[in-house]
C-alpha cells in the first residue's frame, strides 16, 4: 500500500502545472469558472493550444499523434486541468471516434480522419440516442439501407451534444431489422452538410443550448463511411463505452466545487455569522467532503486496477454512480448557499444588480439544474446499477 | 502508487484469515461471544502466537508492525469472523505504551490483557469532557471517577485510564485487582465493564497525555473501521448469496431489480468505506491523522448502518432470528458506531476541522 505518486509522476504534474500557468488564456479560465456556456471559439482556441503542445489527444497512442500517456498521467492531467479551470476537452472526436477508428477503421479512414480530428478541421458529434432508444439503446430505429455504393439513412437522433458546432456525426443505424437487436446495428460516419439532414436545438431545463435533435430524411452517404463490418456497430458502441472511463468520477471537478462552496459559505452571512459556521450547513458540507475524500481513493484504486489488468472493469460503474451523486450534492449546496440570490435568471443579472451574489456564483442555480444530467447521461445511474448487478454481483 | 499489500502483510493477512476461518466459525464465535468471560483464553493465546498483537507495535517497541496498514490487516481479518477477542484494548494500550516508552513484552505476547478506559457516562467520546480525577503524586497517586463501557474490561488485567490532574489529561495505569470492575456481555457479543474508581491506587504512565490518547483513539478508529469493512464484506456476500437462493413468486428474489439495485448500493458504500480506511490507515502516523480518522469513522458509520439494515431487510424474517449468522454481523456493524465516536460526533469534528 502506497498512496504517493512516483517522482516521475510528480515531475509530470509540475510540468502540467507550469504549462497551464503559462498557456491557459485568462478569458477561457474565467469563462469556465463562471460556469456558463463556452463558445465554439473558446473550445477551438483551447484545443489548438493543447494540440501545439501535443497534449490534445490524451488517450491516443504516440503513433497516431497522442502523447502516449499512462492512465496515471491522464489522471494527473485531468486533476490539474480542473484546478486551473481549463475547459473539458470536447470528447466526441478525440476520445470517442478517434479510438474507434484506431481499433476498427480502415487504413484510409485512419489516414483521412485522424489528422483532421487532431487539427480541429472536423468537429464530430455523436448520433446514438433516439427518442425511443435511451437506456435501451439497442432498440434504436434509425434505418440505413444499402443502395449500390451508398447508404440511405432515415430516422432521428437526439441529445446530440454540441451538434450545433459540428460538421460531422457518427451514427448507430439499424442495417438489419430481422435479427436480434444487437446484431443488426452498424456504425456509419455522416457529413452534416449532406442533403436531408436537419438539426434543431433542444433548450435545456436551465435555458441553455447544449444538445440538439437531428433528423435524417433520405440522407445518402458513401458505403465506405461504414466503420468496421456491417452489423458490427454494437460491438463498437460497447468498446467505446468501456474504453474511455478515466475522469468518469469527476473527482477533479468535485474538488473544485467543494472549495467553491466553502469559499462562498465563508462570504455569505446568515444570522449574523458566515454560513459555514451554521452547524447544519457545515455538516452537509462535511458529509460530502468525506464522501469525496473516499471517492478520490476509490478512483485511484480503480485506476490502479485498470493499469494492472490492462482495461477498466465493470466496477468502474461505481465511479459513475457515486461520483455524479457527489457532484450533484455540491451543486445543490452551492445553489442553496446563495438562497434567493440564486434565483435571478443568469441572463438578467447586470453589474447594477450584481450586489445580490458574487459574480462567479451567478450561475449557481443554472448549474445545479444543468448538473442533474450527469446521473442520466452516459448510461443512467440505474443502468450502471444493472451493470454492477449483472457483472460484479452476478445476480 | 500501489494498492496491493506488501508480501509480509499479505502473509499475515492470509495466516490470520486461515486460522480464524478454521478455529472461529460462527457457532464457536457465538458461544464465546455471548457467554462469560465473553472471550476464549485459548484462542487469545493462539492469536497472540500468530503475531496478531506483535503486528500492532513498531519494531523499536518490540513488535513488527505498527503502521496503519498493519492495524488494518489484523482488524479486517478479525471483522470477517466478528471475533470477540479484546484485541482493540491491546492495540490502544500499545499505542499509549509506545508513546510512554514502556515495556510491552507482556502485552504483545498476550500474557497480560490490557483495556483502555477513556469514555465516561457523560463523555463517551470527547477527550475534553473527561471528569475522572487523578490526585497525589509519585507512589501515592489515586484515581476517582467512573469509566463506562470499557471494551475488553471484563477480562483485563491492567487498565490504562484517562484522567485529569490539575487541568491536564494524563494516562494512568490501574491494576484490575485494585479497582471495582463490573463486567458484562454486549448485545453484539464480546464484553466490557464499568470501571469504578474511588481513591483507587494508580501509577502515572503519561502526565501530559492528551496527544497520546488522541493517537490511541485514532489507531482504535482505524481498527474499528477495518473490522467493519471485513464484517460488511462478509454480510454483503451472505446477502447476495441469499438473493440468488431464495425463491418467491417462482423465481430467485435476486432477479428483482428493486433488490439488485439495493445490493449494488451496498457494494458502492463498502468500496467507499474501504477507500476511506486506506486513506486513514495511510495517515495514521502523520500530522492529519485525527481529521482522516474522523472522516473514516463518519463514513463507516453511515455505510455500516446502510449495509446492516439493508442486509436484514433483504433477507426478510430469517435475519430477525438469533440462529442466522448474518444477524450477528449486522449487530456488530451497527454497534461499532457507538465505539470511539459515532457518525454525528465525527461529522461535527470534520466540519470543525
Amino acid at each position: 500500500m502506497d498512496l504517493t505518486f512516483t517522482p516521475e509522476e510528480q515531475e509530470f504534474r509540475e510540468e502540467v502545472r507550469s504549462f497551464f500557468r503559462e498557456n491557459l488564456p485568462q478569458d477561457i479560465a474565467d469563462a469556465v469558472k463562471a460556469g456558463g456556456e463556452l463558445t465554439k471559439e473558446h473550445m477551438e482556441r483551447y484545443h489548438a493550444i493543447l494540440a501545439k503542445k501535443g497534449w490534445l489527444a490524451v488517450t491516443w497512442p504516440e503513433e497516431y499523434g497522442g502523447p502516449g500517456w499512462t492512465p496515471v498521467q491522464r489522471h494527473i492531467f485531468d486533476e490539474e486541468s480542473c484546478r486551473f479551470y481549463a475547459p473539458r476537452i470536447v470528447p466526441f472526436g478525440l476520445s470517442m471516434l478517434g479510438p474507434v477508428l484506431q481499433k476498427f477503421g480502415t487504413q484510409e479512414q485512419k489516414d483521412y480522419y485522424l489528422p483532421r480530428i487532431l487539427s480541429g478541421e472536423d468537429w464530430w458529434c455523436q448520433g446514438y440516442s433516439e427518442p425511443g432508444a435511451g437506456s435501451d439503446l439497442a432498440s434504436l430505429k434509425t434505418r440505413a439501407v444499402r443502395d449500390g455504393d451508398e447508404w440511405v439513412i432515415n430516422g432521428q437522433k437526439t441529445w446530440t451534444t454540441l451538434g450545433q458546432h459540428a460538421d460531422k456525426i457518427f451514427c448507430l443505424c439499424r442495417t438489419d431489422p430481422d435479427v436480434q437487436q444487437q446484431k443488426g446495428i452498424s456504425f456509419i460516419l455522416v457529413d452534416l452538410d449532406t442533403p436531408g439532414i436537419e438539426m434543431r436545438p433542444i433548450k435545456l431545463i436551465e435555458g441553455g443550448h447544449e444538445v440538439n435533435e437531428v433528423f435524417f430524411t433520405d440522407v445518402r452517404v458513401p458505403y465506405e463511411n461504414l466503420v468496421g463490418e456491417e452489423n458490427q456497430g454494437w460491438t463498437i458502441a460497447k468498446y467505446l463505452l468501456t474504453h474511455e472511463r478515466t475522469g468518469i468520477a469527476g473527482v477533479g471537478f468535485s474538488m473544485l466545487a467543494l472549495e467553491e462552496v466553502k469559499a462562498l459559505a465563508r462570504k455569505v452571512m446568515r444570522n449574523g455569522k458566515p454560513l459555514l459556521e451554521d452547524p447544519l450547513f457545515a455538516a452537509r458540507v462535511a458529509q460530502v467532503e468525506v464522501d469525496l475524500e473516499a471517492m478520490k481513493i476509490t478512483n485511484l484504486r480503480m485506476l490502479f486496477k485498470a493499469v494492472k489488468q490492462g482495461a477498466p472493469g465493470p466496477e468502474t460503474s461505481i465511479l459513475k454512480i457515486k461520483g455524479t451523486v457527489i457532484g450533484q450534492e455540491l451543486r445543490d449546496l452551492a445553489r442553496r448557499a446563495l438562497g434567493p440570490s440564486a434565483a435571478p435568471f443568469p441572463g438578467h443579472i447586470t453589474d447594477g444588480n450584481l450586489a445580490l451574489a458574487p459574480a462567479n456564483n451567478a450561475n449557481n442555480a443554472a448549474r445545479y439544474f444543468n448538473n442533474r444530467k450527469t446521473s442520466i447521461f452516459g448510461g443512467s445511474n440505474e443502468i450502471q446499477r444493472n451493470i454492477l448487478s449483472k457483472a460484479v454481483l452476478e445476480l | 502508487m500501489d494498492f496491493d499489500l506488501t508480501e509480509d502483510r499479505q502473509m499475515l493477512s492470509d495466516s490470520l484469515n486461515r486460522y480464524l476461518a478454521d478455529k472461529y466459525p460462527v457457532e464457536t464465535r457465538n458461544k464465546v461471544a455471548y457467554e462469560a468471560p465473553f472471550h476464549s483464553p485459548e484462542k487469545w493465546g493462539e492469536l497472540a502466537e500468530l503475531g496478531a498483537l506483535f503486528a500492532l507495535a513498531p519494531e523499536d517497541a518490540g513488535g513488527f508492525g505498527g503502521s496503519g496498514f498493519d492495524v488494518s490487516v489484523v482488524f479486517e481479518a478479525l471483522g470477517r469472523v466478528i471475533c470477540p477477542e479484546p484485541v482493540l484494548g491491546a492495540l490502544m494500550a500499545s499505542r499509549l505504551m509506545t508513546k510512554a516508552g514502556a515495556d510491552q513484552e507482556a502485552l504483545l505476547s498476550g500474557a497480560t490483557k490490557y483495556a483502555v478506559a477513556i469514555g465516561e457516562l457523560e463523555a463517551p467520546y470527547d477527550l475534553g469532557s473527561i471528569k475522572t480525577e487523578a490526585s497525589g503524586s509519585g507512589d501515592s497517586v489515586t484515581l476517582s471517577g467512573r469509566k463506562s463501557a470499557v471494551y475488553g474490561g471484563q477480562v483485563a488485567d491492567v487498565f490504562l485510564v484517562a484522567a485529569v490532574a490539575g487541568g491536564r489529561l494524563g494516562v494512568y495505569e490501574v491494576q484490575a485487582a485494585d479497582a471495582q470492575v463490573e463486567g458484562y456481555g454486549m448485545i453484539d457479543g464480546a464484553g466490557a465493564c464499568e470501571l469504578l474508581l474511588d481513591g483507587t491506587k494508580a501509577t502515572c504512565l503519561i502526565e501530559d497525555g492528551a496527544a497520546a490518547l488522541q493517537d490511541a483513539v485514532n489507531a482504535g478508529i482505524v481498527a474499528l473501521c477495518s473490522e467493519a469493512v471485513g464484517a460488511m464484506d462478509v454480510l454483503h456476500a451472505m446477502t447476495v448469496d441469499y438473493l440468488k437462493q431464495r425463491k418467491q413468486f417462482g423465481r430467485a428474489i435476486g432477479s428483482f431489480q428493486a433488490l439488485q439495485h439495493r445490493a449494488v448500493d451496498m457494494l458502492t458504500e463498502i468500496e467507499q468505506s474501504r477507500s476511506i480506511v486506506i486513506k486513514a490507515a495511510s495517515e495514521l502516523n502523520g500530522e492529519d491523522a485525527t481529521k482522516f480518522c474522523s472522516m473514516a469513522k463518519n463514513l463507516i458509520g453511515r455505510a455500516g448502518r446502510l449495509v446492516a439494515e439493508e442486509a436484514i431487510q433483504m433477507h426478510g424474517g430469517i435475519a430477525m432470528t438469533w440462529e442466522y449468522p448474518g444477524s450477528h454481523y449486522a449487530k456488530r456493524i451497527i454497534m461499532i458506531d457507538a465505539q470511539l465516536g459515532d457518525t454525528d460526533y465525527h461529522l461535527s469534528r470534520v466540519a470543525a476541522a
